[in-house]
């Protein structure tokens, strides 16, 4: 993992030293509200429904125990004792007071935390395939990439006060878990004819409320180029994006408007522009931070273990978990394990203090230490040996962490909707309640097989609801809470965006709805076809259908 | 309007002449802040009868469009219509890129924790309203610009850069 150094300790401190003068003038009048949101918004720090929410910036989705334990502990002593996982690998406290805020910041400086950039109009939290590092398709690891970019764009003087927010992704793997064509900027690493590292660029993409794929600006960027090129596109869209109207103040529309071709003539032109600074070793920077992600000594280890298959034989509700939970690992004898966050019933994202503590105790004794955040609001354990497993197991069971649905149809991602967000126009949770209750049962969920269902609760689409196989759009209609509900969205490789199915449906019809779908899915798949398959087979038409089918 | 220069509140002896009047003679300030029509359409007379010339822009001006005119600009102001448009910070980097040596102004709203900023992108001076200068005193536009001693940035002045210090400290 990366370690600060005496200069990124110094600057987080100065932030949180910055953000208390802040707040002090904000409560003297020096700065009036208007001043005022876009610095606190900067500093991770919203105003909600019912009270400040405070995100905390998880870089890339990395986090050691000791980060872990310590935001258990924030989350008690600041906050109502749980905190929320978010599709951006952040975690959100609900309940902070405003004169806590920098104690807060200073605490989290404390391990080589903070909030910079999770909110306000620059450049996010930058996000990365949740299994970099271990995962057996992988080309690069994408993290030292995404820490030159946290460093870069923290405090950038030319970009902090953009068109709108901005968020970028990196992957490294053959798969794309990162979900790059749905980014601002989505970058992925690759190498040329000739053995050079370097990345395919993609911008554009977005969600929100006018979803689109990202288009390729470039084929491939040299790595020693990497920051230049960003920052071409960067002032290209602090330039000419949109400030008339906030829904057309993302790149993708400027992208979409300009033209493909012509915003990759007008990046190329400015990048051809930057003068390359020399005396700032790039290549030596990155290859510094490449150091904290060096592999850790993995043991030598027999691919299988029979210690795992004797627990395998005589436990089902393992074997179920192990089956549904784990992913390959680059090292024989090691996988990777998800823990569940979508317990049935639950609120996705969801974690009490005490849950966070023993997922610190288990990546102490499991996963040398080191945890990740997943867009789908999961944990992930990346280093478990397979023979530690069934010990890793009954911890999670314990903990009531052990929820065998990774990827499976209870396996909801959920933005916190009308329950605490602002701009929610309907509830999100429990919606995802009652489609988790309605497919508890373990064997049923294996059976239906992959599915992604996501859920917004508003057109800002923080659910991420356009790429769910099935997704659920909340929306407030006369009064009322209506569900629109769309087929056939994909944000891997395959990029898609869903389609709309019909009619809303209201709150209490939205599972049967689901549950129709499901069974007339399962009459008519073929053997080894899971829901996408069948639904590319069938066509949108037929799908809906079923959807609206009386019985 | 008040002018911050170095971090302090200073007078302004740029002068913006009513465009209608005529300010094309020798009675007329030596130091003239110009809006770009005006400076476009007498810019070279008035050069020519030894005014001191500046350029006011709004902030969707191509700053390409200006360089021809390095030469006799002694002042460049850049409008800043609101706090949260960030505009000015991209042509003011791109100006100093393009060469231009001469003053280079924020106008507008910008407050005083955008001050370091400014700077870094190339920036002297801000200045803002008389209101403004009220609320937010000489003091916080010190104290906003010593909030932060370090940069991550390369190619952006002011501050301490992280990288270079990262690399000499070695």
């Amino acid at each position: 993992m990366y370690r600060y150094d005496e200069f990124d300790h110094q600057f987080v401190r100065e932030r949180v030293a910055q953000f208390r003068g802040q707040v002090e003038r904000r409560l003297s009048g020096a700065l009036n509200e208007e001043e005022f949101k876009p610095l606190r918004l900067m500093n991770g720090l919203y105003l909600q429904l019912h009270a400040y929410m405070l995100r905390v910036a998880i870089p890339y989705g990395t986090l050691s125990s000791r980060q872990m334990r310590k935001l258990a502990d924030i989350a008690e002593r600041y906050d109502r004792g749980y905190g929320h996982f978010t599709t951006r690998q952040n975690i959100q406290l609900n309940w902070p007071k405003l004169k806590d805020v920098p104690d807060i910041l200073d605490e989290l400086a404390d391990v080589e935390m903070h909030a910079i950039q999770t909110s306000g109009n620059c450049i996010r939290n930058v996000t990365a395939d949740p299994y970099s590092g271990v995962a057996a398709d992988e080309i690069a690891d994408p993290r030292p990439t995404c820490e030159l970019l946290r460093q870069w764009s923290s405090n950038h003087p030319e970009f902090s006060f953009l068109p709108r927010k901005f968020k970028i992704a990196v992957t490294g793997a053959g798969a794309d878990r990162a979900v790059i064509k749905f980014h601002d900027i989505g970058l992925r690493i690759v190498e040329s004819d000739e053995g050079r590292v370097g990345y395919e660029v993609w911008a554009g993409g977005g969600l929100g409320r006018t979803p689109m794929i990202g288009i390729k600006v470039r084929d491939f960027v040299p790595a020693v180029d990497l920051l230049r090129y960003v920052e071409a596109i960067m002032r290209v869209y602090n330039a000419e994006g949109r400030r008339d109207n906030k829904y057309k103040a993302r790149i993708k529309i400027l992208v979409h408007e300009k033209g493909g071709e012509a915003f990759r003539d007008a990046v190329e032109g400015e990048f051809a522009r930057i003068p390359l600074d020399e005396s700032i070793p790039v290549e030596k920077e990155l290859a510094r931070i490449q150091q904290f992600f060096t592999p850790p000594a993995y043991e030598t280890l027999p691919d299988t273990s029979e210690v795992l298959a004797g627990s395998l034989a005589a436990q089902p509700d393992f074997a179920r978990w192990v089956r549904v939970n784990t992913r390959p690992h680059k090292a024989p004898g090691y996988t990777i394990a998800v823990i569940s966050l979508k317990p049935t019933g639950g609120a996705p994202g969801d974690a009490t203090a005490e849950q966070i503590r023993a997922m610190a105790a288990a990546a102490d004794k499991f996963s040398l230490g080191e945890l990740r955040v997943s867009a789908e609001q999961n944990i992930i354990l990346p280093y478990v040996k397979k023979s530690d497993l069934h010990a890793l197991w009954q911890d999670l069971e314990d903990g009531e962490l052990a929820s065998a649905n990774a990827e499976l149809i209870s396996d909801v991602v959920a933005c916190p909707g009308l329950d605490y967000c602002a701009l929610a126009t309907a509830r999100s949770i429990p919606i995802a309640q009652e489609i988790t209750e309605r497919f508890a049962d373990p064997a049923l969920q294996e059976k239906i097989g992959p599915i992604r269902i996501k859920i917004s609760g508003c057109i800002n689409a923080c659910g991420h609801h356009h790429v769910g196989d099935i997704g659920i759009l909340g929306l407030e209609k006369t009064g009322a809470e209506a569900y629109q509900i769309t087929l056939g969205g994909d944000p891997t490789d395959s990029a898609a965006i869903g389609e709309r199915s019909g009619p809303g449906f209201p709150a209490e019809g939205v599972a049967d709805a689901i549950e129709k779908l499901i069974h007339f899915y399962l009459e008519k798949r073929r053997d080894g076809e899971n829901f996408r398959q069948t639904y590319q087979r069938l066509g949108h038409n037929v799908m809906k259908e079923a959807l609206y089918a009386a019985h | 309007m008040p002018l911050i220069r170095d971090g302090h509140f200073a007078g302004d002896d740029w002068v913006r002449p009513d465009p209608d009047g005529a300010f094309v003679d020798d009675a007329s300030p030596d130091k003239l802040l110009l809006p770009l029509s005006v400076f476009l359409e007498h810019g070279a007379a008035l050069a020519e009868a030894g005014k001191r010339l500046g350029v006011e822009i709004s902030n969707d001006v191509d700053p390409d469009s200006l360089a021809p005119w390095f030469g006799r600009l002694h002042l460049i102001s850049v409008l800043f219509p609101k706090s949260a448009d960030g505009r000015g910070y991209s042509i003011a980097t791109r100006l100093r890129r393009l060469g231009y040596k001469g003053e280079l102004r924020a106008t507008g709203r910008l407050i005083a924790d955008q001050y370091a900023l400014a700077r870094s992108c190339g920036f002297d001076t801000v200045e803002i309203s008389g209101a403004q200068a009220e609320r937010q005193p000489e003091a916080h536009w010190l104290e906003a610009e010593r909030a932060m001693s370090l940069a991550y940035q390369r190619g952006y002045g002011q501050l301490r850069n992280i990288l270079s210090a990262r690399w000499t400290a070695r």
